[in-house]
């Protein structure tokens, strides 16, 4: 049975979004092996560079939080990873696999921007974005998406008339539709309310668990405090600081498998 | 195949609802050669030989200028929200992707010429000497010459600052050899002077070169950064 026949058959995204078992496994990675390797990888926009040289490697099965000031490089590092942007020198590997083609399955990408169309309502989206992965008429597993990030699946209303912080929720249950073992944030709680922002970190704790590798990019570091594995310090496009903490949210000595002396580049 | 043809239904079926909700690509394509019509209409009064020699011209002039305000629109949806990037991270074929959006330009301006064709005959008292049913395929023939390049084209230039300027820089030019057969044919089928074979040839030929480049060539489009 195919990944596809797999993911068609399932109508609660819990079985998508939480359950590792099932799809192939992208590129043998585990949680021995990396989710992303990244080998000095440097961008150049025109003149200014957006990424120096980063050298990195993040687990399998950990929630990555990457901090940073405006232009530090995170956005760019986050499409670079996503296969968007093509780095100007340097190597990306994700999933096992420097074919960045090869391993989008397995990819959940959430952009700055929503990625929905404004004119159509929350499930037709859903619907037309769930096709793109090959899950075929199966309104359930959408319906059920939009339940878990909080959403009423029944809201007929255009996405274009909908607050910022449903748009965000909807982009994430887009994000998270297709079971991806690798997912990808870049600013999943901006605009969104306090409870809500809460409750989609649960949920990404819960993926965690699960086994998905989470890597996001924000602004608010206090939301991921007792969630987060890592929190990744970048400034003016190098990584120059990794803290690594418990699940409690306590710094962690001795067990990270990349001290913090060693990330620093 | 299977999933080239399923995400390019679902792209298509998107399209086409969004579409009807808005009518923006319609609407604007139909304003703008209604106004060609009309303006060429009043400016040369030709008798109805006179007519036959021109409507060829006038016909796929409106309907080429007419496109290119359908084609910008095609990809602007796609740039709002940034929606490329989703169907770029997703495992679905680029050629899809532009399939599903020509064959959709070509249902636009399809209607659009069905809907104009009336008011062409009405204004330049046409009727054609030639057989009647090889309008038919010389519309549908130039109609997916003008789009298909379109298509592409609007693709390319999405990321160009002045992408709507920039459109017809590009497609026009290349658009000739294919303008000039369809509008000798429909000449030829409305003045019954000559035969329009050997043009309808060339506009097929046009067709099959120019759709074959478009779909090697995409997805290096899309993927342009």
């Amino acid at each position: 049975m195919s990944r596809y026949e797999l993911l068609n058959e399932k109508t609660n995204p819990a079985d998508i979004a939480f359950d590792s078992a099932g799809a192939p496994d992208p590129g043998h990675a585990t949680y021995a092996t990396p989710a992303i390797t990244l080998d000095s990888v440097t961008r150049h926009f025109g003149r200014f560079a957006a990424l120096r040289g980063v050298s990195a490697n993040f687990s399998s099965g950990r929630l990555y939080t990457v901090l940073g000031d405006n232009g530090a490089g995170k956005s760019t590092l986050l499409r670079i990873i996503a296969g968007l942007l093509q780095p100007t020198r340097g190597r990306v590997e994700v999933l096992g696999t420097t074919n960045l083609k090869s391993v989008r399955p397995w990819i959940g990408y959430m952009g700055h921007a929503s990625l929905l169309y404004d004119e159509l309502d929350a499930m037709e989206n859903l619907r037309y974005f769930a096709g793109l992965y090959g899950i075929l008429g199966n309104d359930g597993l959408c319906a059920r998406a939009m339940t878990t990030v909080g959403l009423e699946p029944a809201l007929k209303r255009r996405v274009g008339q909908y607050s910022q912080g449903m748009r965000q929720r909807l982009s994430l249950a887009r994000a998270v539709l297709h079971d991806p073992k690798l997912l990808l944030l870049d600013e999943p709680f901006s605009n969104v309310d306090v409870a809500s922002a809460h409750e989609m970190v649960r949920l990404l704790g819960a993926m965690r668990d699960n086994g998905k590798t989470v890597f996001l990019v924000t602004h608010q570091p206090s939301l991921l405090e007792g969630t987060a594995d890592e929190f990744i310090h970048m400034t003016a496009g190098r990584i120059d600081q990794r803290d690594t903490r418990d699940r409690s949210g306590d710094p962690q000595t001795g067990m990270d498998p990349r001290p913090r002396t060693e990330a620093r580049r | 195949m299977s999933t080239l043809s399923a995400v390019l239904r679902s792209t298509l079926a998107k399209d086409l609802r969004m579409e009807w909700r808005s009518k923006d690509a319609i609407n604007s394509m139909l304003f703008f050669a209604l106004l060609v019509v009309v303006i060429f209409s009043f400016s040369f009064s030709p008798t109805a030989e006179e007519s036959r020699q021109i409507a060829g011209g006038l016909i796929w002039v409106a309907f080429l200028f007419a496109a290119v305000v359908a084609l910008n629109q095609t990809w602007a949806r796609e740039l709002r929200n940034q929606v490329l990037d989703a169907y770029r991270v997703s495992p679905a074929p680029a050629n899809s992707l532009f399939l599903a959006k020509a064959i959709g330009n070509f249902i636009f301006v399809g209607v659009l010429e069905v809907l104009m064709a009336p008011l062409f005959v009405v204004f330049y008292n046409l009727r054609p000497v030639g057989p009647a049913w090889q309008l038919g395929l010389v519309g549908a023939l130039a109609t997916w010459a003008l789009v298909v390049n379109g298509t592409f084209f609007a693709a390319m230039s999405i990321r160009t600052r002045s992408r709507e300027v920039m459109l017809p820089l590009i497609l026009f030019p290349i658009s000739i050899p294919a303008l000039l057969a369809m509008v000798e044919s429909t000449t030829a089928i409305l003045t019954g002077d000559a035969s329009p074979v050997f043009w309808i040839n060339l506009l097929a030929v046009y067709d099959v070169v120019f759709t074959t480049a478009c779909l090697l060539l995409f997805e290096t489009v899309l993927n342009a950064e």
